[in-house]
């Protein structure tokens, strides 16, 4: 029982170990921003993931005792990786479209706007009484 | 009771979390982490001025279920392609996703559950909060991509936020 445990507990290990490092490696070599940012956020969440479910494997089974922090470790996780992701793609866009320092714009390219008219709510105020504005009343 | 407790949900969250935090269920914990319950959605109530209804129920739990499994397969798809395709390979197209969903609540549910699932980034909203822009890593049908957006998370979420 005890072995099988530690098995458990170095699988999930390496698998987590692993797939931080696919992450890191995507940021590396992905060519520009924008595909940069899928590494971080998405092969690392499994990877963190794996590592925090050896943690409760471990504790339980070498300690004996249950833990919970590393549900709240995911679920903080899982409020914040969309939210910094997010801030990055923004300051991108303006960097894009302001020309600064070079930005290589990346395979796909400089986004398309939306619709027929209007734009994105990063260079233009959102309108009142929409849902991408803050200001309704 | 609706003064007592403005904001069920979150008085509900705000005590699992500090029973989570605290590691363990006692009785001066719950007394405490009650008491955060109470207060700290009364002293934040003028940041939610009109929230929206949301069913915790059986869509709920579905979604959870939906977006936990969609997260495992995105990673082992992304890990695929960092480590197997060649950048030249690499179809990368920006998706723009005409959303349905009115609320801000809801509409930041949509773009979190996207940055989180397969190869998609949501980049940013519209300044009139009707198209969402999002950064696909690999997508051979951008059209098809965003079909699946809508009828994956859209749908459900709508049910949610009804």
């Amino acid at each position: 029982m005890k072995t099988l445990a530690e098995i458990v507990v170095a699988v999930l290990s390496l698998l987590g170990a692993g797939f931080a490092l696919i992450g890191s490696w995507g940021l590396v070599r992905l060519p520009a921003t924008m595909e940069r940012l899928h590494g971080p956020t998405k092969a690392t969440t499994l990877g963190l993931g794996a590592l925090l479910l050896a943690s409760v494997v471990y504790f339980r089974t070498q300690l004996g005792v249950w833990t919970a922090h590393e549900l709240l470790i995911s679920l903080f996780l899982f409020l914040t990786a969309p939210i910094s992701a997010n801030m990055i793609a923004k300051v991108h866009l303006h960097r894009l479209r302001s020309g600064a320092a070079n930005e290589p714009p990346g395979i796909a390219g400089p986004p398309p706007r939306p619709g027929e008219e209007g734009d994105w709510a990063t260079f233009e105020a959102p309108a009142r009484d929409t849902p991408a504005s803050t200001a309704n009343s | 009771m609706r003064r007592l407790l403005p904001h069920p949900a979150l008085s509900a969250m705000l005590l699992i979390v500090w029973l989570l935090m605290a590691n363990s269920v006692t009785v001066g914990g719950l007394v405490l982490g009650g008491c955060l319950a109470l207060v700290l959605p009364k002293f934040t109530e003028p940041f939610w001025p009109a929230r929206p209804r949301m069913r915790f129920g059986r869509a709920f739990a579905g979604y959870l279920a939906i977006v936990l499994f969609d997260i495992v397969v995105a990673n082992f798809q992304v890990a695929a392609l960092i480590l197997f395709r060649r950048n030249a390979d690499l179809r990368a197209r920006w998706l723009v996703v005409p959303i349905a969903l009115t609320s801000p609540e809801a509409i930041t549910m949509l773009a979190g559950t996207i940055s989180l699932t397969p190869g998609t980034v949501t980049a940013d909203v519209s300044a009139d909060g009707r198209f969402l822009l999002v950064h696909a890593l690999d997508a051979a049908d951008p059209a098809a991509e965003v079909a699946r957006i809508k009828a994956r998370y859209e749908a459900r979420l709508q049910r949610i936020f009804a």
